[in-house]
């Protein structure tokens, strides 16, 4: 088994009588690209904030990379690099500067963190503008330049909120390929986001927050099944002519439970994935097949469906 | 904690904010020492001791002293330096991302208020300096040793002054999230101490012992203790005092009766020693120190406490 990057048992933080996050039971192993979800105001920041030692747990223990950051907030903020959503820099100096006083932050010694920063603004396409002050950026060369700003310190786990908000569609793509460039590196990534395609292309797993509980946690395909068809196997298969004796054969392989046809589209369900054994009864039947697929499941029904339910 | 102080020396010494404040405490230092020249060739007895402190203290007929003008623009100084120290990283987003960063949050509030403090020191020994040099120039008396030491303990309790302001201004950039009203807060604190305490202190004791032309010595003594006492509330006046104090030799004590009394009676003492002169500004610089502590010690519990919200 990798090892956990993150991990919390019944996590709680309450303002008041106000429950933020409740109860809240989360693994991220080291490699995992996590996708965070919920509502405005449901518990994902003051949960991030937590696992960053900046705000403390009201009960439950918090572990990142086996350390507890309230206790060694110094080490665990080594590990960690977090982008918050808005994120912000010092107007006056230029990018280079930034990044600079960032590495001097973290004590990375100074010849080997020029070569570093110049590398890392290349790297998220701001080596044009580097000393230029950040005053003149817009909003999407803020986030890369947070990108490269965590990047600097080599994380373990970096902790992304809403890193797309406020940038045009190029931008977004540039972004979100930074991110898994991120990932390939070995960096464990927890990435907050409302817009749920940009999640469901780049999280391997998600979690659903919601008034401060966890209502789902898992990948996103199996969550998928879970939430529309009960855990089962949509296959949709399309063939040149589709006549009652293929329907008859498809239906007769065991495991199907279910078959429905429109036009010269077929579509069975299973309780696992049988695309196998479908494809050879309709080619047994005499049929020409097509194409095949199986469902993929949408996260915004995904969502909506959790965030109902809670 | 150095990279958030070294940061913060450079941003200021490089601020056009910076420049602007150097560039108005030069020029007024400038024309102050030209009045006191020009008032201590016509006025001042050539034989008298400490020719040279009198450069920082002599006034002209109406124009204000080195040491008055000092006085207006130290609280400023320190006020434009501290303001929006905390609010504006944290409006900026910056703040999040800073704490974040593998330092201890204190080192964040520590190294603003030195680095504020450093850049003070630079700015109040550079004018005292530049002041000084010109005095010796023109008027051509060396200072002696027992001047030079009161002049490090003047720009010493400069520092502490502007250490107060800036304290206070820190907190109300803790306290306040956007940075007009902290300025203004800063201000309005500032404008009550430096116009209006005198004028209320003053109030206050003419309705406790009303005096008029007829008044007893007593009666003119107890009203000038309580007005005393309560305009030292004010840093202002605790400054004024320590560094009058300081800086005037003659001046045998702080206490306004007292120095009625030696009005009164045409009795004109003789320079004290300068650790007769410490003893009796000693309390000012005590209470000038607590209030600054005071002011830092609240901003940094606020500080450590605050929630870090990204909005």
């Amino acid at each position: 088994m990798a090892q956990l990057v993150v991990e919390t048992t019944d996590l709680t933080k309450k303002y008041g009588s106000f429950t933020a996050v409740n109860r809240l039971n989360l693994k991220i192993e080291q490699g995992e690209v996590f996708g965070f979800l919920g509502a405005n105001g449901a518990g994902k920041t003051t949960t991030m904030l937590m696992l960053l030692g900046l705000t403390e747990p009201t009960a439950g223990t918090v572990r990142v990379c086996g350390m507890d950051p309230a206790r060694q907030p110094l080490e665990v903020k080594r590990l960690v690099g977090y982008v918050p959503e808005r994120v912000g820099f010092y107007e006056d100096l230029t990018a280079r500067q930034n990044l600079r006083f960032t590495a001097e932050l973290n004590r990375i010694r100074r010849a080997e963190a020029e070569d570093k920063i110049v590398s890392l603004l290349g790297s998220v396409g701001l080596s044009e503008v580097m000393d230029h002050p950040v005053a003149t950026f817009s909003r999407g060369m803020k986030q890369r330049l947070g990108i490269a700003d965590v990047w600097l310190k080599d994380p373990k786990l970096a902790f992304l909120d809403e890193p797309t908000t406020g940038i045009d569609p190029n931008g977004i793509d540039e972004m979100l390929k930074l991110i898994s460039g991120m990932a390939k590196r070995g960096i464990t990534i927890i990435f907050c986001s409302h817009v749920l395609p940009q999640v469901q292309k780049l999280c391997s797993r998600v979690g659903i927050l919601s008034k401060g509980n966890l209502v789902a946690d898992g990948p996103i395909d199996r969550l998928g099944r879970d939430a529309a068809t009960a855990g089962r196997y949509r296959m949709e298969a399309e063939v040149d002519d589709l006549k009652p004796a293929v329907v008859e054969a498809v239906r007769r392989v065991a495991g199907i439970e279910e078959v429905e046809t429109s036009g010269n589209t077929l579509v069975a369900t299973a309780r696992s994935d049988m695309r196998g054994q479908v494809s050879r009864a309709i080619i047994d039947s005499g049929a020409l097949l097509l194409g095949m697929k199986i469902e993929e499941f949408n996260l915004e029904k995904i969502y909506k469906r959790y965030s109902k339910e809670a | 904690m150095y990279a958030v102080f070294r940061k913060e020396i450079a941003d200021h010494l490089t601020s056009k904010r910076f420049i602007i404040l150097f560039a108005l405490v030069f020029l007024s230092a400038v024309f102050a020492i030209y009045i006191a020249i020009q008032t201590i060739r016509s006025v001042v007895d050539p034989t008298s001791e400490f020719i040279f402190l009198k450069l920082f203290t002599t006034s002209g007929s109406n124009l204000p002293s080195f040491l008055f003008f000092l006085s207006l623009f130290i609280p400023i100084v320190g006020i434009a330096l501290g303001f929006d120290a905390v609010n504006n990283e944290r409006n900026s987003g910056n703040l999040s991302r800073l704490m974040s960063q593998p330092i201890y949050r204190d080192s964040v509030i520590n190294g603003k208020f030195l680095a504020g403090l450093a850049v003070l020191a630079i700015m109040i020994v550079g004018v005292v300096l530049m002041v000084a040099g010109l005095g010796l120039r023109i008027v051509g008396v060396p200072p002696t040793g027992e001047e030079v030491v009161r002049l490090l303990g003047f720009v010493a309790i400069s520092v502490l002054y502007g250490g107060f302001w800036l304290a206070l201004a820190v907190l109300f950039s803790v306290i306040f999230s956007r940075t007009a009203t902290s300025m203004l807060a800063s201000l309005a604190v500032w404008i009550v101490f430096f116009f209006f305490l005198s004028v209320i202190a003053g109030a206050i004791a003419n309705a406790v012992v009303p005096i008029d032309a007829n008044s007893t010595i007593d009666a003119f003594t107890r009203n000038a203790t309580i007005e005393g006492a309560l305009s030292r509330i004010s840093p202002c006046t605790l400054y004024g005092e320590a560094t009058l104090g300081l800086l005037t030799p003659e001046l045998g004590t702080m206490n306004s009766a007292m120095l009625i009394v030696s009005a009164y009676s045409g009795r004109m003492s003789n320079p004290l020693p300068l650790e007769q002169s410490l003893v009796i500004v000693w309390p000012q610089i005590v209470s000038l120190i607590a209030l600054s502590a005071i002011c830092f010690a609240i901003s940094y519990i606020r500080f450590m406490r605050e929630e870090i919200r990204s909005i």
